[in-house]
């Protein structure tokens, strides 16, 4: 949280994924490259690919976890994920 | 990550292989201005056969669709190609990432400029030795002070952390903290790897690979100052000498399954340390493609099925260590279902030291020793012997 664009991880936001990241499916479900940062990334289900995917067309994070049938309940996991991506710079806030 | 279904760890999947390479190598060339003693690819002499432009091109075009995030690029001396910097520039445009591989020869102050200005090249000075005395006797007369211009070079230029790639031997592994002072100096990020026995590496291993108390003061060094230092996962045959995960990385061999390397005349090979017909996939030019040689080889095929342990079975490492490298037996002369030749164990010893046949290299582009030529000693017998006219 040093500067304007390392802002902490708010799930009430909307992020999208870095216009320099590539997802690239796989059975076990994606890999994120960073072309910027050259950091590769794992996405280990199908579910939060969706959601990885699917977060630029909602207003916010909760909304697209929704979306892809994660109710709030069983968001934690999900939201502790797309932190870590957020933290790698592989998300931005939108 | 928590789910309804449990989810198999990220290394078995990679064990059964991906849709495409997470990494490839892609040896551009055989030429070389070098002869390292240790030459992986026994490089030396162009290859007559060697990938056009267009054809380098429709093969960037291909990873660009398998999505291949980027490129190893090396040789011989890739530089060397007159379009080089060509191909580099097409892959950057199409989405494939470049990271090249060299001695530093063309890697001028006006060359060091252009790449600073791109964000998608990296840039790997290999250097065997941190004296001139140490990597010259491996790299050649004049390879160490070519090396550290190219490094000046790039840091005058302000292209920051470029790699500097060791080859650990027996003469440097003493030179690590010496290495890491020199990247620092450059504003490099070290890159260190495990000497193999492949291409003329296997005329100098049994020579200069680390001794068994070197390979422990190297594993020592790795996790004590490791964590900023690159090693490209490759002493995870040593990951049995600690606890699990001490040693950054996967530590798996990754063969056929999450890499590969592409060759000077397209032939797809497992691993870039297995530049040998046993481990030959195919040719992209005649087996339709890059994209159809890494889903389809019969070889990796193979490779993406379990693999047996076979006399490692019984070993209480072998779940670290999966029986070490698989390049590194065949090139030894090692079954290879039973240790690594460098086995932390001290299962590779006595299996050296029984009879066996190291395989001839099926791939050479060595140069021969020079020919010299000599003036006549006499003069020629008659004038029109020397002049036509």
């Amino acid at each position: 949280m040093e500067s304007g664009t390392d802002a902490a991880f708010d799930p009430d936001l909307g992020w999208r994924l870095h216009h320099q990241v590539a997802v690239r499916p796989e059975p076990f479900g994606a890999l994120l490259y960073h072309f910027g940062t050259r950091k590769l990334s794992f996405l280990k289900n199908r579910t939060i690919v969706e959601v990885v995917n699917s977060l630029c067309d909602h207003p916010d994070v909760r909304t697209a976890c929704r979306a892809a049938g994660i109710d709030d309940a069983q968001q934690a996991p999900y939201l502790h994920a797309l932190s870590v991506l957020a933290q790698s710079k592989m998300l931005v806030p939108q | 990550m928590t789910s309804t279904q449990p989810v198999p760890k990220l290394v078995d999947q990679f064990e059964h292989g991906l849709d495409a390479p997470i990494c490839l190598t892609w040896e551009l060339t055989y030429a070389c201005n070098l002869a390292c003693v240790h030459c992986l690819s026994s490089s030396g002499k162009r290859d007559p056969r060697e990938l056009t432009t267009q054809q380098c091109k429709d093969i960037i075009d291909e990873l660009e669709r398998m999505q291949v995030f980027y490129v190893n690029i090396g040789g011989g001396e890739p530089t060397v190609r007159p379009d080089f910097w060509e191909l580099v520039d097409y892959a950057t445009a199409h989405h494939v990432g470049v990271k090249f591989s060299t001695n530093g020869v063309r890697i001028t102050a006006e060359v060091a400029a252009k790449l600073a200005a791109s964000d998608y090249v990296d840039v790997q000075i290999s250097l065997d030795g941190a004296t001139p005395e140490i990597n010259d006797a491996v790299r050649g007369a004049g390879s160490f002070d070519m090396a550290i211009r190219a490094l000046e070079n790039l840091a005058d230029a302000g292209f920051t952390d470029a790699k500097i790639s060791v080859v650990v031997t027996r003469h440097n592994v003493d030179q690590l903290d010496d290495f890491a002072a020199l990247a620092a100096r450059y504003g490099a990020t070290l890159r260190i790897t495990r000497l193999r026995p492949s291409g003329r590496g296997a005329d100098v291993w049994d020579d200069l690979h680390p001794t068994a108390e070197q390979q422990v003061q190297l594993y020592d060094w790795l996790v004590a100052k490791g964590d900023r230092v690159l090693t490209g996962d490759s002493f995870f045959h040593l990951s049995g000498l600690g606890e699990p995960g001490a040693l950054a990385g996967l530590n798996l061999c990754g063969a056929g399954r999450v890499v590969c390397l592409i060759d000077p005349v397209g032939d797809v090979y497992a691993c870039p340390f297995a530049i040998h017909d046993r481990f030959l996939a195919g040719n992209i030019l005649s087996h339709g493609g890059f994209d159809s040689v890494w889903k389809n080889a019969p070889l990796f095929r193979e490779l993406r099925e379990p693999q047996s342990a076979g006399a490692c079975g019984s070993c209480g490492h072998y779940d670290s260590c999966r029986g070490g490298c698989m390049a590194a037996k065949f090139f030894t002369g090692l079954p290879m279902d039973g240790p690594d030749p460098e086995c932390v164990e001290g299962y590779g010893a006595p299996a050296l030291a029984r009879e066996r046949v190291k395989p001839k290299s099926s791939v050479d582009h060595s140069r021969s020793a020079p020919v010299m030529l000599k003036l006549l000693t006499k003069p020629p017998a008659r004038l029109c012997n020397e002049s036509p006219v």
